[in-house]
């Protein structure tokens, strides 16, 4: 049966790339199309596809839309079950995943936002939250290559996307993060050795370019 | 084995009773333990420890937060009458209005409830707006969850009792017959179903509550 995928997104945009990530992962040919949201507006298209919430990531599969970066991972994961399965089978395990990709949801980029909204002792609040949610998130990786434990699963795919964001925090707030989180980085850098990741991240230095316009 | 299913949650917590309802559904066996947020239990605490907030189910020993990811733990584990659908499109659907009435829908709704004057007037065509949305879902349907209740009826639960008690305290009305006669139709229908009636919290307990709340956003 011819499948017909299609991916509305916005190059810089991180929770397209974990989209990237799982479909690349599944082996699933897929139709990119770019949505500038800052030249001007949404597409028609977007806004047909996507009343609800009129944001991107949107996937189109077999003419369904689906948004939401956690619920198209999910489902791309359970649509092609045949390999790389990013959740794990058992129930107990799959709920702390969802829960964890939750916490970044909630937690993450605000809190790299602040780095670079706030300035003085703001600031220096920033940071210290900033940290303590990658130690949090560090202390969850124990001593697994991945999130996923031996393979990349839903958590790594999930954070990942912010890897390419850490030369914009660094340069923003004058932090390391390998200074604070080595395992973190350590981490980071074992995912982006997977195609499916490399091909999927934006350069950092186009992030940062794009946050300090 | 037998199976020791515990609950942590508040007399009121919205998110809570979701978690009620889905074990009631599955026919579970449970301990139910409301925690008093302003003096926080050890139990608590160690159940968990990141968020430090309810609910939180413990199944054996094992504890998951997050009231949406604790229905599909429930309904993962336990396979009888099943909340979501499987197919991953329809499951799909379902976390995604399930995540929009929390994320969108509650605030829109609670703005109106805490707001007075011009910024009352536009909250409330915010939350039109959403609750429209939530209207269209139900076309063709008794429940969101089509002849039997399931997910995302649990999810967006809390809008068929609350509603009515923030609608009597700001005396406004949010979900009227012209606009909403399908929504109107399913909180009638969910809030009278046998296991959801039994379980919801006194009436004139929320009413005192939410009258307090409001008070104190306004100060």
């Amino acid at each position: 049966m011819g499948e017909e995928v299609i991916l509305l997104d916005f190059w810089p945009s991180m929770f397209r790339m974990r989209v990237r990530i799982a479909l690349a992962e599944k082996g699933v040919k897929y139709e990119y199309r770019d949505e500038d949201l800052l030249k001007g507006g949404k597409s028609r298209y977007l806004l047909q596809v996507n009343p609800a919430h009129k944001k991107i990531p949107v996937l189109i599969h077999n003419g369904k839309p689906i948004s939401k970066s956690s619920i198209i991972v999910q489902y791309i994961n359970e649509v092609w079950n045949d390999k790389a399965p990013l959740l794990p089978s058992n129930p107990y395990e799959r709920a702390q995943a969802r829960v964890w990709t939750d916490y970044i949801d909630k937690k993450v980029y605000d809190a790299g936002r602040k780095l670079w909204t706030t300035t003085g002792e703001e600031q220096e609040a920033a940071k210290k939250d900033f940290f303590e949610i990658f130690k949090t998130l560090e202390g969850q990786l124990g001593g697994e290559p991945y999130f996923g434990e031996e393979n990349l699963g839903y958590v790594d795919v999930y954070l990942i996307p912010y890897y390419c964001w850490f030369h914009a925090y660094e340069t923003m707030a004058n932090i390391s993060m390998e200074g604070e989180c080595p395992k973190l980085v350590a981490w980071a850098k074992r995912c982006a050795q997977k195609k499916s990741v490399s091909e999927s991240l934006v350069d950092e230095k186009k992030i940062s370019g794009f946050v300090l316009k | 084995m037998a199976e020791e299913v515990k609950l942590l949650k508040t007399w009121s917590s919205l998110f809570g009773l979701r978690i009620v309802w889905a074990l009631k559904l599955k026919g579970i066996q449970f301990d139910s333990i409301d925690e008093d947020l302003t003096n926080k239990s050890p139990l608590l605490l160690q159940y968990n420890p990141v968020y430090k907030k309810v609910p939180v189910l413990v199944h054996n020993g094992k504890s998951i937060s997050e009231s949406l990811v604790i229905i599909e733990y429930i309904d993962e584990t336990w396979k009888q009458n099943p909340l979501l659908s499987q197919d991953p499109y329809e499951k799909a659907m379902a976390r995604f209005w399930a995540k929009f009435g929390d994320d969108k829908v509650l605030s829109s709704i609670w703005s109106v409830f805490i707001n007075q004057g011009k910024e009352q007037e536009e909250a409330l065509q915010v939350a039109m707006e959403n609750l429209k949305l939530l209207e269209e879902n139900l076309k063709g349907k008794k429940f969101f969850g089509g002849e039997k209740i399931g997910f995302l009826d649990l999810a967006l639960g809390w809008l068929a009792n609350l509603i009515c008690v923030l609608e009597e305290l700001s005396d406004i009305k949010i979900i009227d017959k012209e606009r909403f006669p399908l929504l109107l139709g399913w909180m009638q229908e969910f809030s009278q179903a046998p296991l959801i009636n039994e379980s919801w919290p006194p009436r004139e307990k929320l009413l005192t509550k939410f009258q307090i709340m409001r008070e104190n956003q306004s100060l």
